[in-house]
């Protein structure tokens, strides 16, 4: 991208000027989610920054919110900290009791749309597959068709089917909703796989299912995983279709965050936003240590 | 060995077969059907599992869009009984076209069904139904429920003693409308028509027309924000798609780490940002650019829902403008440039034209994204940031009007079809990439 030497002094204004722009535009698109950070360890219950903060008094930060993030909706929060309030905390704290339930529904849900999409998506990339485009638009539709119309329709077939308020419901409709991403992902990987490795395998007398497990598996593995871990997200963020067919004690975090926005809107969100950014920079390296790994594996080497 | 070969083939006049005797041409067609089986049944098991999940749920809204018993069935909360209501008023509309006088029959009629409907405790249900098409119907039909056994004929004068409203045509036009399950009237509804007494459709009231405004504010912010994102895309695909790849990789960061950041993040964000006490406002107040009595209104309305929104969904434009420009050569412009165009001229005539189906993709998927929008405009979108989609919830959560709420997400879901098939053919859903 660097101007030729020739290059008009206008020319050179107008790069300058381009730099900046894109620099003002990458702020623009980061700053946002770095900002609760500082802002997650304020001492008051301010969505801004104080003067404290602002000049590094080490009495305007605190880890208050953390804390209350842990004492919310405990039996006896101000017991001595030992084993028994921990014990009391993991009962009974509202956010420990709905991080469980993220990660429990996150979980199936993930290896539900993991297994079946991966299945279909080795179908999919097989040439002989019939009805591919059709077959391909249906499964990516959860992707594009808004949440609400989904979560509209889950509300009325779940009320009928009397899965409304189970996990199975909930757990089953987030599953749909990662299955476009493991799609997308799986086949991604299976672009350029060359066939003439499992009919080798099958020459040398491994049976399907070993073929499966020794040949495939492992080169596709990066994209399963990568689909997984989008799916899993897909899940852990979902709030729409929680609202609307879970029971009222079936917590989740973006639920607890939806409620605490709406409702009464503390610095704990804050807190809880930056755990969050947190798990999304430690998933986004994840996903790219297994492109990487995945193109290396293929032999698509960056230029 | 050529020679024999020819000999061979020229001695076997009859067909190609396989070793075991089927004739070639069979058996290719036999394991090429096999080999489809194969592939369709690895497909199987999610395509079930989605017709259960999603294909039926869609299919129920839509049902529920044209179907609404409440006005012809009870159903009883415990044992699942139903039992069919208002069953002599529809009897007397069977027997009387549209635009009949009410007579004594027809209030006779009502009395009885509503003697039934107390026995059901249904009276509530059945005006709730009303209540869709006229507001007040509710009430009307608990308080002459409650007294319909004490009354006594001529029931029209009973009825009317009761409440005026039962001699109102538009009453019984609305419930002659609601005596059959099956109805347009809810999509009518939800492009601002209504039926009038004797059957036609016109126009709601204007300060009663709500959803073909919201329709058209919808479209109007969701082309808004897809110009946005393709204004703030194009020079930042731009730059990473000329920079070598170890510093792009490393920008890329900034556009794939908002994409895989939770959306409540996202959007608490931007309200800690642009609230009156927020970020944005005090450091404009803190520098002296503002005045502390002026800070301005950045949130709850259509300002914050812009915003947000153009955030949120940015990365979905950079990343189908990016794998479009990054196979771009740039000995195309260079060949321009020494040709003697202006470096403004070879951008417009040799690179723009090469971005064009990067800046389609990009449109049209943030366009699909943007106008089905939820959680954004519902919490930062104040009264005049809502979409179309806050309006369904509001139906499902809070009027707890099912039918119209399923109307209006149809009508959103025909359109979010035809734009998705658009993409599908432009540019292929197995295009669709994430990072």
């Amino acid at each position: 991208m660097a101007l030729p030497k020739h290059a008009s002094l206008l020319e050179r204004i107008w790069h300058k000027t381009y730099l900046v722009i894109c620099g003002l535009i990458f702020l623009f698109l980061i700053s946002p989610i770095l900002i609760v950070i500082p802002l997650s360890f304020n001492a008051e219950p301010y969505f801004t920054f104080t003067e404290k903060m602002l000049s590094f008094d080490p009495t305007g930060f605190s880890t208050r919110w953390y804390d209350l993030l842990l004492t919310f909706g405990m039996t006896e929060p101000d017991a001595p900290r030992d084993g028994s309030w921990w014990a009391d905390a993991w009962a009974n704290s509202n956010w420990i009791g709905a991080a469980k339930n993220s990660v429990i529904i996150g979980f199936f849900s993930t290896l539900l749309a993991t297994v079946l999409g991966t299945l279909a998506a080795l179908g999919l990339s097989r040439p002989e597959m019939p009805f591919r485009r059709a077959i391909m638009a249906i499964l990516i539709s959860p992707m594009i068709v808004p949440i609400i119309i989904t979560a509209t329709g889950l509300f009325f077939f779940y009320s009928k089917t009397g899965l409304a308020n189970s996990y199975l419901g909930i757990i089953m409709a987030h599953a749909t909703l990662g299955i476009p991403f493991v799609i997308i992902t799986v086949t991604a990987t299976l672009v350029g796989f060359d066939h003439s490795l499992t009919r080798a395998a099958a020459n040398l007398g491994a049976t399907p299912t070993k073929t499966f497990f020794t040949i495939i598996m492992p080169l596709i593995l990066p994209g399963v995983i990568s689909g997984a871990l989008f799916a899993f997200v897909t899940s852990f963020d979902e709030v729409v279709v929680v609202l609307f067919v879970a029971a009222h004690d079936q917590q989740t975090i973006p639920r607890q965050m939806w409620n605490g926005i709406r409702e009464q809107i503390s610095p704990a969100i804050l807190s809880v936003a930056t755990i969050l950014v947190i798990i999304s920079i430690a998933l986004l390296t994840t996903v790219e240590v297994l492109r990487r790994r995945g193109e290396r594996l293929r032999g698509i080497s960056p230029q | 060995m050529a020679d024999a070969t020819a000999d061979i083939i020229q001695s076997q006049p009859q067909k190609l077969t396989t070793k075991d005797g089927k004739p070639l041409k069979a058996a290719l067609a036999a394991s090429q059907s096999r080999a489809k089986r194969k592939a369709f049944f690895l497909v199987l098991p999610l395509l079930a599992f989605m017709v259960l999940t999603f294909v039926m749920p869609i299919v129920q809204m839509l049902h529920q869009s044209v179907y609404n018993p409440g006005f012809t069935i009870h159903e009883d909360v415990i044992s699942k009984e139903q039992t069919p209501i208002m069953v002599n008023l529809r009897d007397w509309f069977d027997e009387n076209p549209r635009g009949t006088e009410p007579d004594e029959t027809a209030y006779a009629a009502i009395v009885q069904d509503l003697i039934v409907l107390r026995e059901l405790r249904a009276q509530g249900q059945a005006g709730t139904r009303i209540n869709y098409e006229r507001s007040g119907s509710r009430s009307l039909f608990t308080k002459s429920a409650r007294r319909a056994p004490r009354m006594e004929a001529p029931f029209k004068q009973a009825l009317l003693e009761i409440d005026e409203e039962w001699g109102d045509p538009e009453l019984w036009a609305a419930m002659r409308d609601a005596s059959s399950a099956y109805t347009p009237n809810f999509y009518l509804a939800a492009i601002d028509l209504t039926r009038t007494d004797d059957g036609s459709v016109e126009r709601v009231n204007e300060n009663r027309a709500l959803y073909v405004n919201l329709f058209q504010r919808t479209l109007f912010l969701s082309v808004l924000i897809t110009f946005l994102t393709f204004v703030l895309a194009y020079p930042i695909a731009h730059l990473l798609a000329t920079l070598p790849l170890r510093y792009s990789n490393l920008l890329m960061i900034f556009v794939l780490l908002p994409f895989w950041t939770s959306l409540l993040v996202r959007t608490t964000s931007w309200m800690v940002l642009l609230q009156s006490q927020g970020v944005l406002n005090d450091a404009m107040v803190g520098t002296g650019i503002l005045a502390d009595e002026n800070r301005i209104q950045m949130m709850y309305n259509q300002t914050g829902t812009i915003v947000a929104m153009t955030h949120i969904l940015l990365p979905f434009m950079v990343l189908p403008l990016y794998s479009v420009m990054r196979p771009i050569n740039p000995s195309y412009v260079r060949a321009a440039r020494s040709l003697g165009a202006t470096s403004w001229t070879a951008f417009r005539r040799i690179y723009f034209p090469q971005t064009v189906p990067g800046i389609g993709a990009g449109a049209l998927l943030v366009f699909i994204l943007a106008v089905g929008y939820y959680i954004t405009p519902a919490l930062v979108g104040g009264a005049d940031g809502q979409l179309i989609s806050n309006l369904i919830a509001f139906h499902m959560q809070k009027s707890l009007n099912w039918s119209l709420a399923a109307a209006l997400a149809s009508i959103l879901l025909a359109g979010i079809l035809i734009l998705y098939w658009l993409y599908d053919r432009l540019i292929g859903i197995d295009n669709l990439k994430l990072g």
